[in-house]
């Protein structure tokens, strides 16, 4: 049940405006791809194209040989799940609010099954004390965890993640993005998540993708993540150094005077 | 992706059944109150000799026909009635994610009292007996009705086209209600500024929703409508957790929100035309049992539908039976007293805070 994600001459205009032009990429199960770009530039837009909450003009989105495009609401759900960049709260248990999450296989109530799928994930991401609380008394790192959890009780084969650190203090930002990073090696889940923070988008993303005006301006691994090319891609000056074997990417510009 | 399997936490378990117990103890709440209206009145007949009247075994056919003709299908239309208003005060809170939302606040409550106006005034379906113990005859009942559930559909009809054009947001749809609502009553007082003393009587009279109007004609298609709605709504209850979760989320679900909310919103006002154009306004039910019943189990809307229902039909059999008491001889109109009941209540509810 591993599948590769490919997406093809992706296409999307917001009225008569190009937003995305000929986006084209793939991913592999059990790899993560970041997508980077400043703010504005369709980051949001590519995710949404992909599980078709919009609606690309052109375009395809393979899983395999199949076209999620092609595919009912309810059938892209059952193979791609997505966590948006803000998470509502509301006043369910945590529990309820992961077991949502089987919404697309749901018939007419929860089975056995899809209850002790919400348990075993909540046992795995070590939340079992938070089942019952109530999401609105939740702190942001929490709420993320369970917009997580819901998203990965959907048994996705492709896994959508619009800022997922947004809003996190650096603990929570590690702790959130180890999760992900573990649960797409260990289910085979081909995984496209949007970041700012480009030190996090080195420690754990395999693939980078710079967007620039709508369209892919460079993809590749690690080795294509120079300080020239995020020169270009934000207009800021940067320097890549190494700091106990992590690289990171530091601005020189900003004097503070 | 492939899950290993846990097992079903005990303690969420028993979290469950408390709701599902709460449910079940409302329900057998609606029945001594049903008992209970049918038992008190100008005539007392004792529960016992109700519940044997019901079962066919009655001993008066005085009482036989007091119960049969008057007091149950009375306390039958309380509880379909209160039933409707309460889900579909639910539904469209959920839907529009807006507290404020009901069928008195859209618009669709004025609407009903404008149809019933231009029935009476303009049309002359009206006209009043004006006595204190039998306060208003509508020469043509079915006419008003008609008129009235037809002003009603007009409204939904604008709410969900404005709301169409604009991509189904929930803002487009409450602002378009409410200025609707503050439409229709202005058109109201237009109407009633050019009636005669009498025309004027029928239609304030008209707005007092009353359960007592309803007969065994028209309560089955009532109940009919009602039941189905409640079906239609207990069916999406998955689809209105996710909406509750956020549009987004709800679209990374699978859930088409556009559609459900249109979908929604037409089969709750449909519910709630029907009441009004039989029975009148009745304001607050709608509103106020969601609210309520959200208290004790919870914003989940697998046991808040049901448990909205099961509030709306205690809210308004409850007031029916004290507004048929409290200034007897006379028999107040239950509308009067649904926000005298309810208010404290859901105040003092407010004021107690979410049981967890």
């Amino acid at each position: 049940m591993t599948k590769m994600l490919t997406i093809n001459e992706l296409k999307f205009m917001y009225r008569n405006r190009d937003v995305l032009d000929r986006i084209a990429f793939s991913v592999r199960p059990g790899q993560v791809v970041a997508v980077l770009g400043p703010n504005g530039v369709g980051k949001t837009t590519l995710l949404k194209c992909l599980n078709r909450i919009l609606k690309p003009r052109e375009g395809t989105v393979l899983l395999d040989e199949e076209n999620l495009l092609d595919l009912g609401t309810m059938e892209i759900a059952r193979k791609v799940s997505y966590v948006p960049q803000r998470v509502e709260t509301g006043r369910l248990t945590a529990f309820d609010a992961v077991l949502l999450g089987r919404r697309p296989h749901i018939g007419w109530d929860v089975t056995h099954r899809d209850l002790s799928i919400v348990d075993a994930i909540f046992k795995k991401m070590g939340m079992e004390d938070l089942r019952l609380v109530s999401i609105d008394e939740m702190s942001g790192g929490e709420l993320q965890k369970v917009a997580i959890a819901r998203a990965l009780v959907q048994e996705p084969q492709v896994l959508l993640l619009d800022e997922p650190t947004s809003n996190l203090d650096l603990k929570n930002q590690v702790e959130i993005l180890t999760i992900i990073r573990e649960v797409v090696r260990d289910h085979n889940i081909a995984a496209v998540m949007t970041l700012h923070d480009l030190n996090q988008a080195l420690r754990f993303a395999d693939t980078f993708i710079f967007i620039k005006d709508g369209r892919v301006f460079v993809q590749g691994s690690h080795d294509i993540v120079t300080s020239l090319i995020i020169e270009e891609v934000y207009g800021l000056p940067v320097m890549i150094g190494e700091l106990c074997g992590v690289r990171c990417v530091i601005p020189t510009a900003c004097k503070i005077s | 992706m492939h899950t290993e399997f846990g097992t079903v936490p005990a303690d969420y378990l028993a979290y469950t059944r408390k709701k599902v117990f709460w449910i079940a103890g409302s329900l057998v709440l609606v029945f001594v109150l049903f008992i209970l209206a049918i038992s008190v009145g100008a005539i007392a007949i004792p529960p016992v000799d109700v519940l044997q009247t019901l079962f066919g075994a009655g001993t008066s056919t005085k009482w036989d026909r007091i119960i049969w003709n008057i007091r149950l299908p009375q306390a039958l239309a309380a509880i379909v009635a209160g039933t409707g208003l309460a889900i579909a005060g639910v539904a469209m809170q959920s839907i529009l994610r807006n507290p404020l939302a009901s069928p008195f606040t859209l618009g669709i409550s004025s609407a009903g009292a404008f149809g019933a106006a231009v029935s009476i005034i303009v049309l002359g379906a009206g006209k009043v007996q004006s006595t204190v113990a039998n306060p208003v005859t509508i020469t043509n009942p079915y006419l008003t009705t008609i008129v009235a559930f037809a002003f009603c559909m007009l409204a939904t009809a604008v709410i969900l086209l404005f709301s169409h054009l604009k991509g189904a947001s929930p803002e487009i749809m409450v602002l378009t209600g409410v200025a609707l609502s503050s439409l229709f009553s202005a058109g109201v007082m237009f109407l009633q500024y050019f009636s005669s003393d009498t025309q004027l009587a029928a239609v304030v009279f008209w707005t007092f929703g009353d359960v007592g109007r309803a007969t065994w004609e028209t309560l089955p298609l009532m109940a009919v409508v009602v039941a189905a709605a409640t079906l239609y709504f207990i069916y999406n209850r998955w689809n209105y957790n996710a909406i509750d979760a956020g549009d987004e989320t709800a679209q990374g679900l699978g859930v088409d929100v556009q559609r459900t909310r249109i979908v929604g919103m037409t089969v709750a006002t449909l519910v709630a035309a029907v009441i009004v154009a039989l029975l009148g306004v009745i304001g607050f039910v709608g509103l106020v049992c969601p609210h309520m019943m959200r208290r004790v189990v919870g914003d989940d809307q697998r046991y808040l539908i049901p448990a909205s229902a099961v509030a709306g039909a205690i809210l308004l059999l409850a007031s029916d039976t004290v507004a048929r008491v409290i200034v007897a001889p006379y028999i107040l109109p239950v509308a009067v007293l649904t926000a005298f009941l309810g208010a404290p209540l859901f105040i003092f509810l407010l004021f107690r805070g979410y049981k967890r």
